[in-house]
């Protein structure tokens, strides 16, 4: 509609401000908003009006999880240590889609320094789930997931460490996808596990998410561990089309402990897509189950050494008062993290301590191997794995919070994607007798999003549309 | 007698000198403003992320090759955690397992006599900043530029035997680095420094003592008193029948003492683990061998050379050869092949180090070139001048930049040489000493130097002493 002149890149922006103007209140997705969005849609509407050649998400509304750098916007991972922190420099992520002409809303509110999957260990506020503020929006990248569902913005970037992009997607019945680790530059995310996260897009459509994640996708001499991976246009390539695709249906990941309403929605979902041509097959990952200790050791180990640069020396929350080094040291960090934070540091500094590192931190780097291998042997005869998102749909705001395990449980199906570094997507596929939204999540070999994005477009197609049920006036 | 042997084991840190830092685009120069080479990445701001400079790893695996290391192929980053003021991301980039040389060895000369120390490995590493203190205000301020220029660090077995050795081959090590070029090797602006673990034991003793490792310690002539002032403090407590604490000792070189900093119950822990940031170092070897093909002539190498082949005296060799300067400067001379090595290398030694010494200089700091001084030296060698006014020549020479040649005309320093003018004046002297002539005759042959002495006065100190001597020797055995 941009591109054909039947609507400008501000009517678009003041649409989405009028969405935020009406339900931000109930629902505090965002943190802080971009001051120049306005500005920034009035130069695109002019370079659109002289015909310059842009990219094909110009003048498009984006919403930026708060721990994604953004020069001269207050970035706050929703910690206190970072409460007035204003980055000096931009995200590769950020230079990327502010090249593409995309407007930035705002910063979304998230679980503090990602570390949680409600949103609730924010700082500043929790972020209700448009379709039940009485539920959470899933987390860590909630106030992305929920910006996106409440038509805050029309697309957003998360960032996904071990499910907090698919999680809270699924929670808010959005599409999100976290690309094969390497995909995407991180420089400029604030660190929680590096050797795990990835930064995703969410939206709305198929189309958005593939656009976007083109957009976003490319090696940066900034990021070493990015790759040089060629990447193809996912949007251009996109197909709808499942025509002797063999899916993989996880054994593990159906178990007595989901929702049955979600296993009888992927179902019939994959019934669908069987009738259009794709091959099933029950396959089993044994040691999967084993993937979230592994993950919570391995994160908790990287974050205990990301996190001890807040030391209150240059930047972020310092205590006003102390009367030596290591009493500031002490005071600072216990006054400026949350609870979850300093649980996974110290979990962290334990695993990672001479004493128990090989007990801990070398057994979970095998078994993060031996996850590796199994998934890699299954995808030698599947091209995509198939299993629920979540075990269940959003919980209650309050109800799980002061329940860490329950709350660490919750996920369960997505960290093997981070464990082995494959891409995988939350597609929506239905909502409970509740009407909470839920989703499920496929997963492909390396660098194949495009695979990924096929699947859940042909979906999408089939299906005419997601029904996202959210009154969007 | 002393009852105990002190072993010593060494850590060298040498600042490389790569114009960007090791993870980042900021210049790696000292002596700028503070806090002007910075940028987010070596400040550790939130987000950041460490990019490798693939000179440094050249450069450590230069010196690798210079200490007889295994390369290895594969070698990780790894990260040190610990909490200071100065480490701005609460960890440093290091190497544990696996860094990028190991098991080598340097041998080093002690008194003529070959010593080898084995190098356990050389790694890669990060430089922290630098915390000033300021006692006016009771505050501390924090300097950035040297965060994040890059490290080696060298690591030695327990082999060093005395001070001595650690001495030598703390020298042999910096004479290293200056030849394969990749380091300044400024003490004084800290680019090299080291960490000392001392232990003692009786002689006979196989197994090692209890070990203290000393840090602080900022020039090499204060780890030769922090090993003996450590090596003493240890046997005096064993020799009281103490018991000795594994623990580390901050060296304070102004008080020459040593001060407990912790022991091993609260020994930090700095929890190693693989740096996710960064992937693994691969070379392969034709790199590896690239890196070797470029290493120069060795000190050891040349001091061989200059004993063995060049004939030269062992204590003046090693004083060339452990100098990057000065056997540049000697070897180009010696390629003029215009005067002998000999003489070039007694030149160097008697008059070049003296007012080096003297002034304090480096021999870059001064203007004289190896073809100057090879052109004194034939001067000499064609009785144009005497040795004396060689020396004053050299040394001119250092201090302007002047041609030889100048200064002796100048001077007026060129010496009379002729047959005729010197035979008149040995006749002419010897007709007045009729009586000197009589006491040498009679045995008493020390009256030469009076006779040849009186020649000189007269000359005021223009003629060849030298010749001199031949014709005034010529003359009184002649006069029978």
């Amino acid at each position: 509609m941009l591109r054909n002149k039947q609507c400008s890149a501000v009517e678009i922006l003041n649409d989405v401000n009028e969405r935020i103007d009406k339900t931000e209140n109930n629902i505090g997705a965002y943190l802080s908003f971009n001051e120049n969005s306005l500005l920034h849609a009035q130069t695109i509407d002019e370079l659109l009006a002289k015909n310059e050649e842009l990219s094909y998400l110009a003048g498009i509304p984006i919403a930026v999880k708060d721990n994604i750098s953004t020069k001269g916007i207050r970035t706050t991972c929703a910690s206190r240590m970072l409460e007035n922190y204003i980055p000096p420099y931009n995200a590769t992520v950020i230079n990327k889609i502010q090249d593409a002409g995309m407007i930035l809303t705002g910063k979304t509110n998230m679980d503090e320094f990602g570390m949680g999957s409600s949103t609730e260990t924010s700082f500043f506020k929790p972020t209700h789930n448009p379709h039940n503020t009485d539920y959470v929006p899933g987390g860590s990248s909630g106030g992305s997931s929920a910006a996106v569902a409440a038509g805050e913005s029309i697309l957003a970037l998360g960032s996904d460490t071990g499910g907090s992009v698919r999680q809270p997607s699924s929670y808010c019945g959005v599409i999100g996808l976290k690309p094969t680790y390497g995909r995407v530059s991180r420089f400029g995310l604030i660190a929680y596990a590096s050797s795990l996260e990835q930064i995703g897009p969410i939206g709305k459509c198929v189309k958005d998410v593939a656009m976007l994640q083109t957009i976003i996708s490319g090696y940066d001499k900034y990021d070493s561990t990015s790759c040089a991976h060629k990447t193809e246009d996912f949007y251009k390539l996109l197909k709808a089309d499942v025509k002797g695709l063999k899916i993989g249906i996880l054994k593990e990941y159906f178990s007595s402990d989901i929702n049955e309403e979600i296993k009888n929605s992927i179902y019939n979902t994959l019934s669908i897509l069987k009738k259009n041509g794709a091959k099933l097959k029950v396959v089993s990952i044994p040691m999967s189950v084993y993937a979230l200790n592994s993950y919570y050791i391995l994160a908790s180990a990287e974050a205990s050494s990301n996190l001890a640069r807040y030391d209150g020396v240059k930047f972020g929350y310092r205590t006003p008062e102390y009367n030596n080094l290591s009493e500031m040291y002490i005071k600072t960090r216990s006054e400026g993290f949350g609870d979850e934070v300093k649980r996974r540091i110290m979990l962290g500094t334990f695993v990672l301590s001479s004493d128990y590192y090989e007990d801990y931190h070398k057994k979970a780097k095998k078994m993060q191997a031996v996850i590796s291998n199994e998934f890699s042997d299954i995808l030698k005869d599947c091209d995509i794995l198939v299993s629920p998102t979540t075990t269940d749909t959003a919980f209650k705001i309050g109800e799980r919070i002061n329940n860490p395990i329950k709350m660490i449980n919750n996920d369960f199906l997505t960290v093997a994607a981070n464990i082995t570094g494959l891409p995988a997507i939350n597609v929506p596929c239905g909502k409970s007798s509740k009407g909470l939204p839920f989703g499920m999540q496929f997963i492909s070999n390396k660098f194949n999003e495009q695979l990924l994005l096929n699947t859940a477009y042909a979906y999408e197609t089939y299906i005419d549309g997601f029904d996202f049920g959210l009154k969007l006036d | 007698m002393n009852k105990y042997e002190t072993i010593i084991g060494l850590e060298v840190h040498a600042e490389l000198k790569t114009k960007s830092k090791i993870y980042c685009d900021c210049k790696n120069s000292f002596g700028s403003d503070p806090n002007t080479n910075i940028c987010p990445i070596c400040m550790g701001m939130p987000g950041t992320l460490p990019s490798l400079n693939k000179k440094a790893v050249e450069y450590a695996i230069k010196m690798g090759h210079a200490l007889n290391c295994k390369i290895n192929n594969i070698s990780h980053q790894d990260r040190k955690n610990y909490f200071y003021p100065d480490l701005p991301k609460g960890y440093q980039i290091s190497q544990a397992d696996t860094p990028l040389c190991e098991n080598g060895y340097l041998d080093i000369m002690v008194e003529g006599k070959k010593r080898r120390i084995r190098i356990t490995r050389i790694h890669i590493e990060e430089d922290a900043g630098k915390l000033l203190h300021d006692n006016s205000d009771n505050n501390s301020l924090i300097d950035f530029n040297r965060c994040g220029v890059p490290l080696i660090e060298i690591v030695t077995e327990p082999d060093i035997k005395s001070s001595k050795e650690a001495n030598i081959f703390l020298d042999t090590i910096k004479a290293i680095l200056k030849y394969i070029d990749i380091s300044d090797c400024k003490m004084q602006e800290g680019s090299i420094r080291c960490d000392v673990n001392v232990s003692v034991r009786p002689y006979g003793e196989s197994l090692l003592g209890t070990r203290c490792e000393m840090k602080n310690v900022n020039s090499f002539s204060a780890a030769v008193r922090a090993i003996e002032y450590e090596s003493k403090r240890q046997i005096s407590i064993l020799e009281n029948n103490g018991f000795l604490f594994q623990e580390t000792r901050r060296w304070d070189d102004s008080k020459g003492i040593s001060i407990i900093m912790r022991t091993k119950e609260d020994m930090q822990d700095y929890r190693f683990f693989p740096e996710p940031d960064l992937c693994s170092i691969f070379t392969d070897d034709e790199t590896i061998k690239r890196i070797k093909s470029e290493i120069p002539e060795l000190p050891n190498d040349k001091l061989f050379r200059y004993t063995d082949v060049l004939c030269l005296p062992y204590n003046d060799a090693v004083l060339i050869a452990y100098s990057y300067d000065k056997a540049k400067f000697f070897d180009e001379a010696v390629k003029l092949d215009i005067c002998s090595p000999k003489s070039i290398c007694n030149k160097i030694i008697s008059d070049v180090l003296k007012y080096l010494n003297e002034s304090e200089k480096e021999l870059s700091e001064t203007y004289i070139t190896p073809q100057k001084l090879v052109r004194v030296i034939k001067e000499v060698e064609n009785g144009n001048i005497s040795n004396t006014s060689a020396s004053t020549v050299i040394k001119l020479l250092m201090e302007e930049n002047k041609e030889p040649e100048d200064i002796i005309s100048e001077r007026n320093l060129t010496q009379n040489s002729d047959e005729e003018f010197l035979l008149d004046l040995v006749n002419d002297v010897i007709a007045s000493e009729k009586k000197s002539v009589i006491d040498y005759k009679n045995g008493k042959k020390n009256v030469l130097g009076y006779i040849v002495g009186k020649c000189m006065k007269k000359s005021m100190g223009k003629a060849n002493p030298v010749k001199i001597n031949e014709i005034v020797l010529n003359i009184i055995n002649r006069e029978e």
